[in-house]
């Protein structure tokens, strides 16, 4: 088991105003599994998202993290665990313009104790993987909206992570580049990589074998593709 | 983040914004170069008034008429005439039996305007003994300086300064020629050599005649400005003084040294006294000039908000994949001593350039000036730059730090 979490909550307190954004989720994920979390905007899968990927405190309920309670960790220890078990790749592809793109593939070993020549050594491997190794010296903001996901995605594996977190990662792209995107994550799944996606679209939550379903801060659906697919044949009979 | 990183990162920030690197730059760089300069000017004046009272001897005692505080300036620096010196005081303390004294000379000072045919030159005469020569390790360049019968029997002859005999005479011997002090004529006997440099009395300016001649027929007065004592080494300089001290205080009939009417100090005593008054100059005119770099800290800590605040995102970015708070507060704190190091080094450039002009022009004015960069105003300058990048960096490092990610990442 990679991730478990048993009645997660997150109260945000604004003005002694208490707001509950997750209200008690219980799930587990394995190693290897490419879940998509669904909902609408406000559901909270952003919040789940957030404390699934150490960025943020759960109020209540446990989290477990292959095998050991992260719950409670101190802003280092999270940041360790982002530095060493998990990757991102966001909506708006967070890439600095001022770097090459082999700069910013790199940076998250700029927190490792790697060292320098391995670093450039692993980025090339990646953005030959993403098809990018002719734009190693490249700004960002020369490249296309894809090329710039494709950073993203090598940027996001460079530190081997235990699990790649996708926040919307076609959300700023055309049809085409977001189809490329989610082929990229298909492949990287199906070499074993664990995936967990973010995204209110259903068409892109597809992609993935496992959806959870949010609303109003509790899961309403979790199943497989192959359940949900028994459950639409169902319907359309 | 490694070092390297973060210097090259700065680097980055300061080239892609370089009016405003500039403007933020230019308090810390006035700070240094006016810092640097300051110390560098103070240590060349301290050089030049030093090598004055070197150039005239280390082993000199000097004898000044009325009182005054140990280190303190005596009366007659304020300009008061005072007359309890007189000539009979040199002769006792030369004929004592204190054999560490050398050789001693007596002055008297006056000022006239010398005729040379069409060409006026005010000038100082100096009325003294003829011991000056040892004393005060003159050199003369043509003819005699006086003799001790010249000395006592109002003779009417003058030893010129090298520049003043230039002056009077450009194209012809001065040897034997007569010029009118107050009226009364004199023949030249001899020339000083030439000295050169100089912010103080120089000899090539001044005039010389027999100390007799001078207090008798051009001043008419019967006392002395000061005597001057030559010690055989140093360190008996401290008991010579004190001989001098009981034979004046026997002469004149005091009883206890507060009411001495004379002062002995010794150039030792000067040097002592003039180092810690430019010290003291110069350091004040140093935390004066320092008064920049606090202001051009704050214009540091300024611009370094406003980049943590147009690189909220990448603060964001950063923590999200895997930087700790002490990562970013290192980051930008490096970011900051960067800029104020290079402000530094700029600084010390800009400095060093104007230093050298200044050397060029007081030299121009015929001082001899050395031209002073010491190796520790410059270690200084990197120092107290780097300080203030520190210093003035932790705050907004420190808020960049503190930044939540997702809020951070959410920044537009």
């Amino acid at each position: 088991m990679l991730i478990s979490i048993k009645n997660l909550k997150k109260d945000f307190v604004n003005e002694d105003v208490v707001t509950p954004v997750l209200k008690g989720v219980t799930f587990d994920i394995n190693k290897g599994e490419f879940v998509s979390i669904m909902g609408p905007s406000g559901s909270g899968k952003s919040t789940l998202m957030h404390i699934l990927s150490f960025m943020d405190k759960p109020t209540g309920g446990v989290y477990e993290f292959e095998g050991d309670d992260v719950s409670k960790l101190d802003d280092d220890q999270l940041a360790e665990m982002r530095s060493k078990k998990v990757g991102f790749i966001f909506q708006s592809f967070n890439l600095l313009n001022r770097s090459t793109v082999l700069e910013n593939v790199m940076l998250p070993l700029s927190y490792t104790n790697i060292p320098v020549e391995e670093r450039s050594v692993k980025a090339k491997k990646l953005l030959d993987q993403v098809g990018l190794s002719h734009r190693l010296n490249y700004s960002p903001n020369k490249l296309s909206g894809g090329e710039k996901q494709r950073v993203a995605i090598a940027r996001a594996l460079i530190n081997d992570p235990e699990v790649i977190f996708a926040d919307e990662p076609t959300g700023n792209l055309d049809s085409k580049s977001g189809a490329q995107v989610m082929k990229i994550l298909q492949g990287l799944n199906d070499e074993g990589h664990t995936i967990i996606l973010v995204t209110h679209e259903k068409s892109t939550a597809e992609h993935a074998e496992r959806m959870i379903k949010i609303k109003d801060g509790s899961i309403i659906e979790d199943c497989k593709v192959s359940c949900r697919q028994r459950a639409e044949d169902d319907l359309a009979k | 983040m490694d070092f390297f990183e973060s210097v090259q990162t700065s680097w980055q920030m300061i080239v892609r914004n370089k009016m405003r690197s500039l403007l933020t730059m230019l308090g810390i760089i006035i700070g240094v170069a006016a810092v640097m300069i300051v110390l560098s000017v103070g240590e060349s004046v301290q050089a030049l008034i030093m090598n004055e009272i070197k150039s005239v001897g280390t082993n000199l005692i000097g004898v000044l008429p009325g009182y005054a505080e140990e280190n303190g300036p005596p009366a007659s620096a304020m300009g008061i005439v005072i007359t309890t010196l007189k000539y009979e005081d040199g002769e006792a303390i030369i004929n004592s039996n204190n054999s560490h004294i050398e050789a001693l000379s007596m002055y008297v000072k006056g000022s006239d305007v010398i005729t040379v045919e069409d060409k006026n030159i005010s000038a100082s005469f100096y009325g003294t003994t003829a011991s000056y020569i040892d004393v005060e390790n003159a050199e003369i360049e043509k003819g005699r300086f006086f003799t001790k019968d010249e000395e006592i029997g109002n003779a009417r002859v003058v030893v010129l300064g090298g520049k003043i005999a230039e002056d009077l005479f450009p194209d012809q011997d001065p040897l034997g020629k007569k010029i009118k002090i107050k009226k009364t004529n004199f023949t030249i006997i001899g020339v000083f050599k030439k000295k050169g440099g100089g912010l103080m009395q120089t000899q090539d300016n001044d005039m010389y005649v027999p100390i007799k001649t001078a207090q008798n027929i051009l001043l008419g007065i019967n006392h002395l400005s000061f005597i001057r004592a030559k010690v055989d080494k140093i360190e008996n300089i401290d008991s010579a003084m004190e001989d001098i001290k009981i034979i004046l205080r026997d002469r004149h009939k005091v009883d206890t040294p507060s009411e001495d009417d004379f002062n002995v100090r010794s150039t030792q005593q000067a040097i002592t006294s003039i180092s810690s008054i430019t010290d003291a100059l110069k350091f004040f005119l140093a935390a004066i000039a320092a008064i920049s770099l606090i202001v051009g800290g704050f214009g540091i800590m300024n611009i370094m908000l406003a980049t943590v605040q147009e690189r909220t995102k990448e603060i964001g970015l950063r923590k999200a994949v895997g930087a700790k708070n002490s990562s970013i507060v290192f980051q930008f704190l490096i970011e900051a001593m960067t800029i104020t190091f290079i402000s530094g080094v700029i600084g010390i450039i800009v400095g060093s350039l104007l230093l050298f002009l200044i050397a060029q022009v007081v030299i121009a004015y015929g001082l001899s000036w050395s031209f002073i960069i010491s190796p520790s105003s410059i270690f200084l300058g990197c120092l107290v730059s780097i300080s203030i990048g520190l210093i003035f960096g932790i705050v907004p490092a420190r808020r960049a730090s503190l930044l939540d990610p997702i809020e951070a990442l959410r920044y537009e």
